[in-house]
C-alpha cells in the first residue's frame, strides 16, 4: 500500500522548473500536454524528501445493501531516490489474515515487485504485479490505485480550471502509459492550484465509461511541508459499492532504511 | 501431552523463559499480545475404510494460543501452542508447540533461538525442499502442517542476498495416524518404535545453510542440508501379540536444494529441485509449473489463477516410495475478492505412469468479523493397486471447519 499518503497528493517527478515555466504563468505557450505534466512534476516534486513515515489505515468496505466490513492495516513507506517508493502493509484485522503482509517496491518505469508474506504457513510468495488492475484485498482500490503514483507511469493532458469545494484546482487527465494491464483508459484527476494537493479522481474502464470515483479529504501537514489526507473515499459507480480509507498516525522520519523492505524484514513483521 | 517426552526440559526452560518475560516488564504491557484460534472440524468418508479399525467420519476440535511479546525494540518473543482432541484416532489427539522462540535482530543480522518454523518452497502442490521443520502427518493430509523446531537461527541479510545457517540440537519425529485413523499405511506405524542410524538418535545436531537472492524478475534460494531425514524409512515388524506393524527408520542424509520463483508477464513460474544421498541410492527429483492470472473475469473483480505442475522423483522406490514419483498436476485458483475473502482451489494430480487420481478441493470463505469456514473434500480415482497412494483409495472424504479467531 504504498506510498497511499503520499499517493496522489504528490505525483510524479522533479524537472527544474523555471518561474516562466509554471503553470499560469503569463506568456508562455505550451500545449495542454506539457502543461499536465509541469502540474504531476509539480505536485511530486513538492514531497520530494519525506524520507519514510509511517501511518495506520482502516479500510471500511460496504457494499449496495450497506454491510460493512472492516480491516485495519499498518503501513511503512520509504522513499526512494530517482525510483519508486517501498512500501511494507501489514494487516491487523480481520483476525483471519492477521499478519499478512505486503511488500511492495515500485518503480518509475517498468513492472512493480511485490511480494505477499503468509504467517501461517511462513511463506513469501512472489505476486504478478500484471495483476495490478485486480481489487486490492476485496476493495474498490485497484493495486494501481494504492501503488506509488509515479510521474513516469501516466501522460497528461491539462484541461482548464475549475473550483472544486471552494477550492481553485486544476484539472487534467492521465493516461497510463501501461496501456496493457491497465483497468483505465483515463483519469481525470483535480489538484489544489496553491499545495498541489489532490482532492478527486474520476476513473475511467477499458470500455470508457465512468467507473469510480475517488475524493481525497481531511489533509493535514507535516513537518510544516508534506500534505497527508485522513479520508479517501472510493466509489464503484457500476457495482454501487464503496471504500473508505481512513489514515492517522502518521509520522515521518522514523529511520526506516532498505534493511525493513527485505525479505528477512518481511518474516518478522509484526 | 507433548509429542515426546524428551522435550519436557526444552519445554520447561521456554515456559519459564516466557513467564519471567512475561511478567517483568509491566510498563510495557502494550507490546504483549495474546491471540488465538478455536476450530471444529468434522469429517465424512464415502467409503468404508480399507483397513481394519477405520472409522466413516470423525469430528476434532483444536486450539491454539499465541502470546507476542516485544521485549526491546530489537527483541521479541514468540510462542504458539496447538493442541487438538480427535474423536476417532487417538494419535490425532496431540498438542505441539509450534513456536517458543526469541529473536534479536539489528540492521546487520538476526538470531533466533527456540522452536521455530521455517518454510522453502515455490511450487503449490508438492513441497519437496522444505525441510527444516517435521511434518505433523496427522493435522492435514497436505503435509503442510509442521511441528516446531528446536533451533538456533542466525541470518544475515546483504545487497547481494541472505545468508541463513541452522543448528538443529534435537529432532522431531513425524506424527501418523493411529489404527483407527484414514489416510494411513495398511499396517499402522507405531512412531513410538523410532529406530535412528546415527547412535546420538533424536539428539544429532542437523545442520543447514541456505542462500537467497533476488536477481531481476526471479526469487531464488540454495540450501545444503546434513542430519536426520525428515521423511523415514518404514519398516516392518512384530508387536507384542505377534501383529504386524510399522516403524519408522530415520537415516542420516545430505540434501541439495534449489527453489526459484519468476515473474515474466502475467506468468509466475515456479521450481524446485533436490539431490539427496544418504537414503538407498542418491537421487534427484524437481517440480516445476507456472500460474497464469486471469484478472477481473467476466467484468467482476473475481481473479482466476491457472497452474500446471509436473513432478519427477528418481529416489528408491522400494526404499522409500512417494506418490509423487511422476505426476502432473492441474489447478484452478478463484478469488472471489468480495467482502469474506471467499477463495475456491480445485486441483487435480495425475500418476503417468499408473493413470492414478487424485482430485482436491479447498474452499473457505470468512463469516462476520472473525470466523472462517473451510469446506475441503478429497476423491481418490482409479488408484493403481501398485501405486503408492493406493492404501488412500477408500478414503474419498469431506471436511468441514469452522474456526472462530479471538
Amino acid at each position: 500500500m504504498t506510498s497511499n499518503g503520499r499517493f496522489y497528493s504528490c505525483i510524479l517527478f522533479v524537472l527544474v522548473l523555471t518561474v516562466q515555466l509554471l503553470p499560469g504563468s503569463p506568456g508562455y505557450c505550451e500545449t495542454a500536454e506539457e502543461k499536465g505534466l509541469l502540474i504531476a512534476t509539480e505536485a511530486d516534486r513538492r514531497d520530494d524528501g519525506f524520507g519514510d513515515y509511517t501511518a495506520e489505515m482502516t479500510m471500511t468496505l460496504k457494499n449496495k445493501q450497506g454491510n460493512e466490513s472492516k480491516r485495519s492495516i499498518r503501513t511503512k513507506t520509504l522513499e526512494v531516490p530517482g525510483d519508486g517508493d517501498k512500501s511494507l502493509s501489514i494487516f491487523d484485522t480481520p483476525k483471519d489474515v492477521k499478519g499478512t503482509a505486503f511488500l511492495t517496491f515500485s518503480h518509475k518505469i517498468g513492472d512493480d515487485e511485490q511480494w505477499l508474506y503468509l504467517p501461517a504457513l511462513k511463506r513469501v510468495k512472489r505476486i504478478n504485479s500484471r495483476n495490478k488492475s485486480g481489487s486490492f484485498m476485496g476493495s474498490e482500490f485497484a493495486y494501481e490505485d494504492i501503488a506509488s503514483q509515479e510521474v513516469e507511469k501516466y501522460t497528461y493532458k491539462y484541461l482548464g480550471e475549475d473550483t472544486y469545494q471552494g477550492q481553485s484546482c486544476f484539472v487534467m487527465e492521465s493516461y497510463p502509459v501501461d496501456k496493457k494491464y491497465s483497468g483505465y483508459t483515463k483519469r481525470i484527476s483535480w489538484l489544489d492550484t496553491t499545495e498541489y494537493r489532490l482532492h478527486k479522481i474520476e476513473f475511467y474502464d477499458r470500455k470508457k465509461s465512468l467507473l469510480k470515483t475517488l475524493t481525497v479529504g481531511e489533509y493535514q501537514q507535516y513537518l510544516g511541508k508534506y500534505w497527508r489526507p485522513g479520508i479517501m473515499t472510493m466509489v464503484n459507480h457500476q457495482t454501487g459499492k464503496s471504500t473508505v480509507l481512513n489514515w492517522t498516525d502518521y509520522t515521518f522520519q522514523t529511520g526506516l532504511t532498505d534493511k525493513d523492505f527485505n525479505s528477512t524484514s518481511l518474516k518478522r513483521v509484526r | 501431552m507433548f509429542a515426546e517426552n524428551k522435550h519436557y526440559p526444552l519445554l520447561r526452560f521456554f515456559c519459564i523463559a516466557a513467564l519471567i518475560l512475561l511478567t517483568s516488564s509491566p510498563e510495557n504491557s502494550s507490546a504483549l499480545e495474546t491471540s488465538g484460534e478455536i476450530s471444529g472440524q468434522g469429517s465424512l468418508f464415502f467409503h468404508d475404510g480399507a483397513w481394519d479399525g477405520q472409522e466413516r467420519q470423525s469430528a476434532a476440535l483444536a486450539a491454539k494460543l499465541e502470546i507476542y511479546h516485544g521485549i526491546t525494540d530489537n527483541l521479541q518473543f514468540t510462542f504458539e501452542a496447538f493442541y487438538r482432541v480427535d474423536s476417532q484416532d487417538s494419535e490425532r489427539t496431540h498438542g505441539d508447540l509450534r513456536t517458543a522462540e526469541f529473536l534479536y535482530f539489528t540492521n546487520n543480522w538476526e538470531v533466533i533461538i527456540g522452536l521455530s518454523r521455517v518454510f522453502w518452497g515455490a511450487t503449490e502442490f508438492v513441497h519437496l525442499v522444505d525441510i527444516i521443520n517435521q511434518t505433523d502427518q496427522v493435522e492435514a493430509l497436505d503435509g503442510e502442517e509442521k511441528l516446531g523446531q528446536p533451533m538456533v537461527q542466525v541470518a544475515i541479510p546483504n545487497d547481494w542476498g541472505v545468508v541463513e545457517g541452522f543448528i538443529m540440537p534435537l529432532f522431531r519425529e513425524r506424527t501418523f495416524p493411529g489404527e483407527k485413523g484414514r489416510f494411513r499405511s495398511p499396517v499402522a506405524v507405531d512412531s513410538t518404535l523410532a529406530v535412528y542410524e546415527n547412535g546420538d538418535d533424536q539428539h544429532h545436531t542437523d545442520l543447514a545453510l541456505r542462500y537467497s537472492t533476488t536477481l531481476a524478475d526471479a526469487d531464488l534460494g540454495i540450501y545444503y542440508f546434513a542430519g536426520t531425514a525428515r521423511d523415514p524409512v518404514l519398516l516392518l515388524t512384530f508387536d507384542n501379540n505377534h501383529r504386524p506393524i510399522l516403524f519408522p527408520y530415520y537415516e542420516q542424509i545430505g540434501q541439495s536444494g534449489l527453489d526459484i520463483q519468476m515473474v515474466a508477464g502475467e506468468w509466475l513460474f515456479k521450481a524446485e529441485a533436490l539431490y539427496r544421498t544418504g537414503q538407498s541410492r542418491s537421487y534427484a527429483a524437481s517440480t516445476f509449473g507456472f500460474e497464469y492470472s486471469l484478472v477481473g473475469i467476466y467484468n467482476t473483480m473475481m481473479n482466476l489463477g491457472l497452474i500446471g505442475e509436473y513432478v519427477f522423483d528418481d529416489r528408491d522406490q522400494r526404499w522409500l516410495p512417494t506418490i509423487y514419483d511422476n505426476d502432473i498436476m492441474a489447478g484452478l485458483r478463484l478469488s472471489v475478492n468480495d467482502m469474506d475473502d471467499s477463495t475456491v482451489l480445485i486441483g487435480i494430480i495425475r500418476d503417468i505412469h499408473y493413470g492414478s487420481t487424485i482430485l482436491g478441493i479447498e474452499s473457505s470463505r470468512r463469516i462476520g468479523d472473525s470466523m472462517r469456514i473451510n469446506l475441503d473434500a478429497s476423491f481418490f480415482i482409479d488408484i493403481d493397486r501398485e501405486d503408492p497412494a493406493f492404501s488412500l483409495a477408500q478414503d474419498d472424504f469431506v471436511t468441514i471447519e469452522l474456526t472462530w479467531y479471538w
